[in-house]
């Protein structure tokens, strides 16, 4: 028992920095998914507006971010974006910080995702039911929020779910760019203590924990908004 | 409709006693490309006018009825709701109400039930009934509940009332439908073939609420292939051919003495034995 406690003991302060690890990648996650949701809206409604220039715009935006590897939309973004202040404002003393360059290239990839998610759930409610709504006097808030919104987002919420958790991974990337977060703080214990397996296992586990939490959590977001879907039969209304 | 078209007839429909036709339809035309679906069709419905509309699929009359509320806009033509005009604002390649919030409110009052029940799957029956009453009527919650479940009584679907659609049989969604649309108390109620995606043996169940309500003394218009259902419930049935009214007057005269050729093959398809019989003296 002693021989354990004294092996245990020099790790303490390494695992508090894994926990700020996890506050960092939580909150990474939590900027990425709100940014992207916010862009794979405009996306979709780009995608489906009767505008072409919105529309192809629209695609080659997704297009683009769905193409190119996550890392190095990362690596471009937080290079790329003090390139460019330097370049339009020289005397410029701002400094796009690494948390925010990353969390900004993986949003624009989870918006890119979410375009299309979003587009094909809107394209997925019936139209009659939209037309019900017109019919009794909806007015086009009424019905978008009444209507439109909640079916999108049952038709939508088993990718969206998927996106997120996806991204939740995708945050170990951010460690490329020198952002604290759990995988830059577990290189940084393994340098300190010489014991790779050990933390790449914490790691590991943090991740798993991370990841069932959120999938538990969705599960009950899905409930509720799938209520009334008769899964088995697959129809609906 | 581009400028030089001539302006059209502009009227108020009265009937006998002088009261305003609840819906006045004046020579509506509608086409799909180079499809003409209506070509001219004018309809008149009195309160308490209980009208079918018969024809063969593709005849135009399910567009005429989506005309009503606007559902389909007619190219050419006008509407009143009472004796309010529905704008429309017409440009060569579009038609659109002209005024969004007037639609919005002529829609209130026309209850529209249709084929496939477009309930909103998301929502329980009650839930259904409640929506357009609060918030589009902007009707306190206790008071619409109150409403919907006295209708969903009527309907005989009570007990079905926290069931969401995907878990009613055909019959009682249409029921649920009807309940929805008496919520918002409407002072027309259009029926577009509210029972031909019903099982054979569900079809009554819903006539005999429709039944009901003309009974009433509901305003109604119907797109309808029961014909037997329509010439005991109708005061007037309208049979359309190839988008224009080919035959129009009282159930006996249009279904016991059709003077048409293609009215008469019509119902020789349509009538099942037990109705022509009947019809007989």
């Amino acid at each position: 028992m002693v021989s354990v406690a004294n092996d245990i003991a020099p790790l303490v302060p390494h695992l508090d920095h894994l926990m700020v690890g996890v506050t960092i990648t939580l909150k990474a996650v939590f900027v990425i998914t709100a940014l992207g949701l916010v862009l794979g809206v405009m996306g979709a409604a780009a995608r489906l507006s009767r505008f072409p220039v919105l529309q192809t715009s629209a695609r080659i935006y997704a297009h683009i971010f769905r193409g190119l590897p996550e890392i190095v939309i990362v690596l471009a973004s937080y290079f790329g974006a003090s390139a460019l202040i330097t370049t339009l404002f020289p005397n410029s003393t701002f400094q796009l910080a690494p948390f925010w360059a990353g969390c900004i290239a993986l949003a624009l990839t989870f918006g890119a995702y979410a375009t299309e998610i979003l587009r094909a759930a809107y394209l997925a409610i019936p139209a009659g039911e939209v037309e019900a709504g017109k019919a009794f006097g909806m007015n086009r808030q009424t019905c978008f929020f009444r209507i439109i919104m909640p079916q999108s987002l049952r038709y939508a919420l088993a990718g969206l779910s998927n996106l997120f958790l996806v991204f939740l991974k995708d945050t170990s990337l951010l460690s490329v760019i020198g952002v604290a977060e759990l995988m830059r703080q577990t290189k940084i214990a393994i340098n300190y203590t010489s014991l790779p397996f050990t933390f790449y296992l914490l790691a590991a586990l943090c991740y798993l924990v991370l990841t069932g939490v959120t999938m538990l959590l969705l599960r009950t977001l899905e409930k509720h908004f799938t209520r009334g879907m008769d899964v088995s039969r697959g129809q609906h209304g | 409709m581009n400028d030089a078209s001539p302006p059209l007839q502009s009227s108020v429909v009265m009937n006998r006693k002088g009261s305003v036709a609840a819906v006045s339809v004046l020579d509506l035309h509608k086409s799909y490309g180079s499809n003409q679906v209506l070509k001219g069709v004018s309809l008149v419905a009195q309160d308490h006018d209980v009208i079918s509309i018969i024809g063969s699929s593709g005849s135009g009359k399910s567009t005429l009825l989506r005309c009503i509320n606007l559902l389909e806009m007619p190219d050419q033509g006008e509407i009143r709701i009472k004796d309010e005009l529905i704008a429309i604002k017409r440009t060569v390649n579009f038609a659109k109400p002209a005024k969004a919030k007037q639609i919005e409110r002529l829609r209130t009052r026309l209850g529209m039930v249709f084929q496939n029940f477009n309930l909103w799957s998301h929502m329980t029956v009650l839930q259904n009934v409640i929506e357009a009453p609060i918030h589009v009527k902007k009707i306190p919650n206790s008071e619409a509940i109150e409403k919907a479940e006295a209708l969903l009584h009527k309907v005989g679907i009570y007990d079905k009332r926290h069931e969401y659609p995907a878990f009613l049989s055909g019959g009682e969604k249409q029921r649920a439908a009807i309940a929805r649309a008496l919520a918002m108390e409407p002072q027309v109620m259009l029926f577009d073939e509210p029972t031909s995606s019903l099982d054979p043996e569900r079809v009554g169940e819903v006539l005999k609420v429709i039944r009901t309500l003309a009974e009433e003394g509901r305003t109604m218009i119907m797109v309808t292939h029961e014909m037997h259902f329509a010439r005991e419930v109708s005061s007037e049935i309208i049979y359309i051919h190839q988008g224009k009214i080919a035959e129009q007057g009282k159930p006996e005269q249009v279904l016991g003495d059709p003077q048409t050729e293609q009215c008469r093959n019509f119902l020789a398809r349509h009538l099942r034995p037990r109705d022509t019989l009947k019809l007989e003296p």
